[in-house]
């Protein structure tokens, strides 16, 4: 048990980065739990071309590697461990992680999202096995085969045109007619001729023997069945807020994400919420970053305030 | 001796299948960032087990046979061997008290 900070912050994303780059040169007392993964979800992208300040572009780990060494120049401290639980004691919080317990006056969520899974047959099963949420790292392993995207997304296209570079054929399986992707991302996907689409269509299973075989299609509209060879599927299908620790403390949406005031609090003095994790985030890195300043601002408010 | 070591497709053997004590090996490569992640969480933890479990690294850029034997087709696996034989088996980014827990779990 430690004697205590003026803020803890969860989460070492943009959100909970830039939370921490604010707190320490507003010298706080402060320290960042981070899973190990030091970026959040933007340290899987490619490249990141909608960061301002970096006209050609950054690759997500390098971002997320920049903000954490501007954060703990200022003296941000971290560890690495996973949040699992809040418990309130007055004003102050203890917060509950693997590591043992932190006291804390302020609490910022910067927790961001988890993958969404498919949930289909055969997903678990063959996950490493043909079965990658994480086309950068995998798609070496898949060249001159033929592979699956699942997703429309900016993610999902940008793994499937990053596939293109190794595998035979990339088809992108969206459920619905249009992709939601950035134009810009689109375009380039469609004029890669290694790409195909199959539209209005989701995985019903993943089979195989070893790895992954084929995949069994559902045509969303006429309910046709259709199965897909293939020795990869690449599942890119969104991501869910990380706040299952979080259920009966705070107040969250149907899908999980914590409800906050545009200050980024939540009804309780003390704990805010920044970036993904938040309802209504723009799911930006820039935003989420945006988020975490104001956290900090206002957090280092509530401590003036008591 | 508490570092992870880079072994390659020659040592694989001896260095793991031959090891007296288990031994966590971590398939990663350089254009994996989820493995970069993975890597400090190593260092911390080849340091708190050292001398119980060894750690090793195997880029699988630079060693497909190793790779390919045991049919790795996403990294960062994590595969820990007792006794010449993968008993644990791990693919991407894993929480430090969770691959604590598969440490112990072949210690026991």
């Amino acid at each position: 048990m430690d004697n205590g900070y003026d803020v803890v912050i969860i989460g070492s994303g943009p959100a909970g980065l830039t939370a921490g780059l604010y707190a320490s040169r507003a010298r706080l007392n402060s320290l960042l739990i981070e899973r190990g993964l030091v970026g959040g979800q933007i340290a899987n992208a490619e490249r990141v071309e909608n960061y301002p300040g970096f006209p050609e572009g950054i690759s997500g780990s390098e971002l997320g590697q920049l903000m954490h060494q501007q954060a703990t120049q200022y003296g941000l401290k971290t560890v690495i461990a996973e949040a699992t639980g809040i418990e309130l004691q007055k004003s102050q919080k203890v917060l509950k992680t693997t590591e043992g317990d932190f006291i804390a006056r302020a609490v910022i969520i910067a927790g961001g999202s988890k993958r969404q899974t498919l949930d289909v047959p055969g997903e678990e099963e063959f996950t490493g096995k043909g079965v990658s949420y994480c086309a950068t790292c995998d798609a070496a392993f898949f060249r001159e085969q033929p592979v699956a995207v699942v997703g429309g997304s900016d993610a999902a296209i940008t793994e499937a045109l990053h596939l293109a570079k190794f595998a035979s054929r990339i088809t992108v399986i969206h459920r619905r007619r249009q992709l939601r992707a950035t134009r810009i991302l689109q375009e380039r996907a469609f004029a890669e001729p290694k790409i195909e689409f199959r539209w209005d269509s989701t995985v019903e299973k993943i089979e195989g023997e070893n790895s992954v075989k084929r995949i069994g299609l559902n045509q969303v509209q006429t309910g046709e069945k259709s199965a897909l060879e293939v020795a990869g599927v690449f599942i890119s299908i969104g991501l869910k807020p990380d706040t299952d620790y979080l259920k009966g403390i705070l107040p969250l949406d149907n899908v999980g994400h914590i409800i906050t005031n545009e200050k980024m609090e939540t009804e309780i003095p003390g704990i805010l919420a920044a970036g993904d994790i938040r309802q209504d985030s723009a799911r930006q890195a820039i935003t989420a970053a945006g988020d975490g300043a104001t956290a900090t601002i206002y957090a280092e408010r509530y401590l003036t305030k008591q | 001796m508490s570092k992870p070591v880079s072994i390659d497709d020659t040592n694989f053997d001896q260095t793991v299948l031959q090891a007296g004590k288990p031994v966590l090996v971590d398939f990663w490569a350089a254009w994996c960032r989820p493995c970069l992640m993975v890597a400090p969480i190593l260092d911390t933890l080849a340091e708190e087990y050292n001398g119980r479990i060894s750690f090793v690294r195997v880029d699988v850029d630079h060693n497909p046979k190793t790779a390919a034997r045991y049919s790795i087709m996403s990294i960062p696996t994590l595969l820990i061997f007792k006794n010449g034989e993968p008993v644990s088996h791990m693919v991407g980014v894993r929480p430090k008290g969770e691959l604590k827990q598969s440490l112990d779990d072949v210690l026991d």
